[in-house]
């Protein structure tokens, strides 16, 4: 059983809130003309308005509005007229020294997200802001303490961004992790973003607070630099046990912000608040308010393809199991549903289909390369009883090492014919004369006994015979 | 003259005449990243106080419900299509910055920076 | 002082073949080399550039092709418009040495026009001023006065073209910055309806107020160069998405039947023979046809206070990018911050300073409300009283600038005098309308004054009738 629900210490349980972070999948930055491309040589992918320049002016990207509202919508937000404003910083890798973002009017606002045992999550807002540039500290391991300096690569910077802000809703580290899988699978499945903690295109700071049940929120830390969900939740979990054990000591929690680090397994302090940035938010000058408006809402989520929870039920649906089981969780998170789905409907079987795909696909994409069609041949063929699922398995590596295939003639190239009752009949002979001892005690009614029997005709054909109908024929000759 | 009613400030309002200590002064000059020596702090605590003990007429309006006004032509949706365009000579642009090296920019430690 | 009297001479002998566009580019240089060294309207003399320019359009013609609305004219721009290539300063130490990589799209289209650039014009430090006495390259003297500042921030631009450096130049507009100094210098400045005039490559002062606009000496050249720069451009999102409507028909139309308002509670402070140029002004419409009408604005005198709280906010951001990173100058130090203190501090001057100040504290936590949100609401109640008169009346006239040219030295200590000379043109930059002044009459010493016509959103045709109007009655440009 999981502990999705359940998070406490000494008394004491954790409140969580995620900001999330995602990188559009634009061909563009937000606001210019320059490739939205990961891994490019540093400072190639600029133009006046990703540099800052000066008479720069910034004219925002479509495509990125379209992804935004996919996602707001996928997260059952509601999507609003909205404006843009600046955020002033100054830091070497922010070009203009503000961050075209977006305050007091988001584009998104008011959704939530379901993960397991139907507990939802809300979320504030998912609204459109600028991604920065990349520094690299020199020196000093790296790290900003004790760098020699820093380089700036500007590429990064302009890049769109949806930052996705729940509500404190999260109680326990698994629920964080469910959080941030299952945001990820939306946004992978919608196509805003790809979503990868470790490139850095998603990234995830988490508002931790701890409290008695039922108590007025506690004081709170906001955690940065966890760079993988698995982080996530030690970060979490660090940081609550860290606070209740200074309120257990009497010590008051300072509102600050913490940095996760990796190789210690503690979060330390980044900056207080009492000198945190003051940002001047004002409206962007420059940008034109946005009103998306009822028809181009309408036909974003009209278009909206299936979400990855509707994929699960539908596929639990099909194959008899548990919307949560993990065969199904694990074939939608590789988004091959509509291929078990699709064989499934040629020649029933879904449940087969579903195990196969899951233990012999792992490696093949949404669209595998076994045509559908020779995969319901294939099952078939073991459902109707033709094929042992030994020789099931063996054809399932053959198709997929060909990227498909004839089943029947495979089956025939392998010498996998169906035995005949007759030959059978001789193999059942044949064990009973060989091990009388085991036959008297599965008569004398010895389950156990039977897999001796089976095994010698497993032997006698080398491994040809049905186990099936094996163990009928004993059980008819039993009587 | 004046047609419109007088209105007060509400009490959450800091009125535009609050006149400014030079602490503030220091923290604006920090956050706007500006070095001021202690002359030009003084002249800028006496400045700022008087231009906005001059800008106070604005006190006597009564705006409550006025909507702010962003932008002087109002457009709404102006958006491009999500196609590349030219980007910069990578050299040109690194040529011009007072400190590059390995293709990027390069800055002393960045320490300090919050306020 | 020229052999032409106006841009449209020019165009027309050099697209005849009348004369060379080098001839005419030659007899400016010759007047840059005999007076320059005393006026300083320019930060740089493109003379190579130009007599290479002013050579590609004489083989153009001289091969048949037809080169421009603006073949062969010699015009100046503000040193605030970017140049590919070509040192653009602002007149601050902070951008010494930047070449822009790429040009203003003013600069595009005028090129593309025939226009021959002679060089780029001083102004007060960023378009802060009213007098280019802030330029960190020393003051521009007025021409017809050396002992007078030529107005600001546009002062070099009004200058060259009075001088007779140019045939025509651009200057830009936040709060005045055309007008005044076209007043001060007795040449026609017109300050476009906001997003007439792309602002791409502008280097902001305070974004939702720039307008780039034409100096020149009579009404129907600025026609002609607003007709060449207008339009709208994708690349500014801020531009109007509509054809700028025509000018020529404007320049005979006369001002029969229209109804020109008179403000009767302008704010106080022309001067005398400022208020009787205006009066008379009025006599010569009345006396063309036109109805004139008292009309009230009681917003106009909160101008001044809005304008200097919303220019400064946008300015402390937009000039936030000036941080010694990607261009431009740094004075080393040990850290990051103290880097960007140091090159600021030293970089900007006093009145850059002082607005970038005022600006930040406008928009600070806590002053937000109190200071910038209060300020874009008296803009409202601006825009609303304009439009109220608009009702009733087809353009109004004010003065340009409360007086005629000043000396220098004389409101530099005290810049709340010096924002005081703003005060009639601050109005439609805030609310976006166009607005422009025409030499009528003149002062003191016989320096000339400016009377300043304004006109409803893309009201230009109706605005240059009535300045083409006023011209005739002055009999002609003031030289």
């Amino acid at each position: 059983m999981s502990d999705v629900g359940i998070w406490t210490h000494d008394g004491f349980e954790m409140v969580v809130g995620l900001e999330v972070h995602v990188e559009l999948a634009t061909n563009t930055k937000l606001f210019s003309g320059a490739p939205n491309r990961f891994g490019d040589d540093p400072n190639t992918n600029i133009d006046p308005v990703s540099l800052g320049l000066p008479g720069a002016l910034p004219v925002l990207n479509r495509q990125a509005v379209e992804l935004a509202m996919r996602i707001g919508l996928a997260l059952n937000c509601t999507v609003q007229s909205c404006t843009f404003a600046r955020k002033n910083y100054f830091y070497p890798d922010m070009p203009k020294a503000y961050q075209i973002s977006q305050y007091d009017r988001p584009l998104n606002i008011d959704g939530h997200l379901e993960i397991a045992d139907g507990i939802v999550i809300g979320i504030e807002r998912a609204h459109l802001e600028e991604d920065t540039g990349k520094s690299t500290h020199i020196g000093g391991s790296g790290r900003i303490h004790g760098s020699e300096g820093s380089m700036i690569d500007f590429n990064r910077a302009g890049v769109p961004l949806v930052e996705i802000v729940s509500r404190p809703d999260i109680r326990s580290p698994e629920q964080a992790r469910q959080y941030v899988n299952e945001l990820r699978a939306i946004l992978v499945e919608i196509g805003a973003s790809d979503a990868r903690m470790e490139e850095g295109s998603m990234r995830v700071d988490a508002n931790v607070s701890v409290r008695r049940p039922g108590e007025e929120f506690g004081t709170r830390c906001e955690i940065k630099n966890v760079n993988s969900v698995r982080s996530l939740g030690r970060a979490i979990d660090y940081e609550a046990r860290r606070q209740i054990a200074m309120i257990s000591d009497g010590e008051a929690i300072r509102q600050e912000t913490r940095h996760w680090d990796e190789g210690d397994g503690r979060t330390h302090t980044l900056r207080t608040k009492e000198d945190a940035d003051d940002y001047r938010y004002f409206p962007d000058p420059d940008l034109v308010p946005l009103d998306p408006g009822n028809e181009w809402i309408e036909s974003v989520r009209a278009n909206l393809p299936m979400l990855p929870a509707a994929r699960r039920t539908r596929l639990a649906e099909m194959t008899g199991q548990s919307a949560a089981a993990e065969a199904i969780a694990t074939i939608v998170e590789r988004r091959q549903d509509d291929y078990v789905i699709a064989v499934a409907e040629i020649a029933g079987g879904a449940d087969r289909v579903l195990i196969h795909v899951k233990e012999a696909f792992s490696e093949q994409g949404s669209e595998p390369t076994v045509p559908a069609a020779d995969l319901a041949a294939l099952v078939a063929m073991e459902v109707a009883g033709e094929l042992t699922s030994t020789q099931t398995k063996t054809l399932l590596g053959d198709l997929v090492d060909q990227g498909g295939g004839d089943p029947a003639a495979m089956a025939a190239a392998r010498g996998f014919e169906a035995m005949d009752t007759s030959e059978l009949d001789g193999f059942v002979d044949a064990a009973i004369a060989a091990d009388p001892d085991a036959w008297a005690k599965f008569c004398a009614g010895d389950g156990k006994a039977m897999g001796a029997l089976v095994g010698h005709v497993m032997k006698a054909s080398r491994g040809q015979a049905d186990g099936k109908a094996v163990t009928a024929m004993l059980n008819a000759r039993k009587g | 003259m004046l047609n419109r009613p007088q209105g007060t400030t509400s009490g959450s309002l800091k009125s535009v005449s609050e006149q400014l200590d030079r602490r503030a002064v220091e923290r604006v000059a920090k956050l706007a990243r500006l070095e001021l020596t202690g002359e030009e702090l003084d002249e800028a605590t006496t400045r700022l106080a008087g231009m906005l003990a001059h800008f106070a007429d604005i006190d006597a309006l009564n705006l409550d419900d006025v909507e702010p006004m962003t932008q002087p032509y109002e457009l709404v949706n102006v958006m491009r299509d999500d196609a590349p365009l030219d980007t910069l000579d990578h050299d040109e642009v690194l040529a011009a910055a007072p400190d590059a090296s390995d293709g990027r920019f390069g800055v002393p430690p960045i320490l300090g920076l919050e306020l | 002082m020229s052999g032409f009297q106006n841009a449209r001479s020019i165009v027309e002998a050099v697209s005849t073949g009348a004369t060379s566009a080098v001839d005419v580019l030659s007899e400016h240089l010759a007047r840059i080399d005999e007076r320059e060294a005393e006026v300083h309207a320019f930060n740089l003399v493109l003379r190579e550039e130009a007599l290479q320019a002013a050579q590609q359009i004489d083989d153009r013609i001289a091969a048949g092709e037809v080169v421009g609305p603006l073949a062969g004219v010699p015009i100046a721009l503000k040193d605030n418009l970017c140049t590919r290539g070509i040192p653009t300063t602002c007149s601050s130490k902070i951008l010494d040495g930047w070449r822009p990589p790429y040009d203003a799209t003013v600069v595009s289209r005028l090129a593309n026009s025939g226009a021959v650039f002679v060089g780029k014009t001083n102004l007060d430090e960023f378009a802060m001023g009213s007098s280019t006495e802030n330029s960190a390259f020393g003051p521009t003297r007025n021409p017809l006065d050396t002992s007078r500042v030529p107005g600001g921030s546009s002062g070099g631009s009004a200058a060259a073209v009075a001088a007779g450096f140019a045939a025509m130049s651009l200057g830009s507009d936040t709060g005045g910055s055309i007008r005044q100094p076209a007043a001060l210098c007795g040449l026609v400045g017109v300050k476009p309806t906001y997003g007439a005039v792309s602002r791409l490559g502008l280097i902001a002062f305070a974004s939702s107020l720039d307008q780039i606009g034409p100096f020149t000496h009579d009404v129907a050249d600025a026609a002609l160069l607003l007709e060449s720069i207008a339009g709208h451009d994708p690349g500014d999102s801020t531009s109007i998405p509509q054809p700028f409507p025509s000018l020529s028909e404007s320049l005979t139309r006369g001002v029969d039947g229209m109804r020109i308002g008179r403000i009767v509670d302008l704010p106080a402070g022309a001067d005398a023979e400022v208020v009787a140029s205006v009066d008379r002004a009025f006599d010569v419409l009345a006396s063309a046809g036109a109805e004139i009408v008292d009309v009230s604005i009681p917003a106009f005198t909160y101008g001044l206070t809005a304008y200097y709280l919303i220019a400064p906010a946008e300015a402390s951001s937009n000039l936030a990018r000036y941080d010694g990173v990607r261009f431009g100058s740094r004075v080393e130090a040990p850290d990051t911050n103290s880097m960007y203190m140091a090159t600021r501090g030293e970089g900007f001057g006093p009145e850059v300073k002082r607005r970038i100040m005022l600006g930040t504290y406008a928009l600070s936590a806590g002053y937000y409300d109190a200071y910038y949100g209060k300020a874009l609401k008296v803009r409202r109640l601006m825009a609303e009283d304009f439009a109220k008169v608009y009702q009733s009346v087809d353009a109004l006239i004010t003065p340009a600038s409360p007086s005629v040219a000043f000396p220098f030295g004389s409101k530099t200590s005290d810049p709340l005098a010096m924002y005081l000379c703003d005060t009639y043109t601050i109005p439609s930059n805030l609310i976006g309308h166009p607005a422009m002044s025409v030499p009528f009459g003149s002062g003191e010493q016989d320096l000339p004054i400016g009377v300043q016509v304004l006109a409803p959103e893309m009201g230009e045709p109706t605005m240059f009738a009535v300045a083409a109007e006023l011209e005739r009655a002055a009999g002609g440009s003031h030289v």
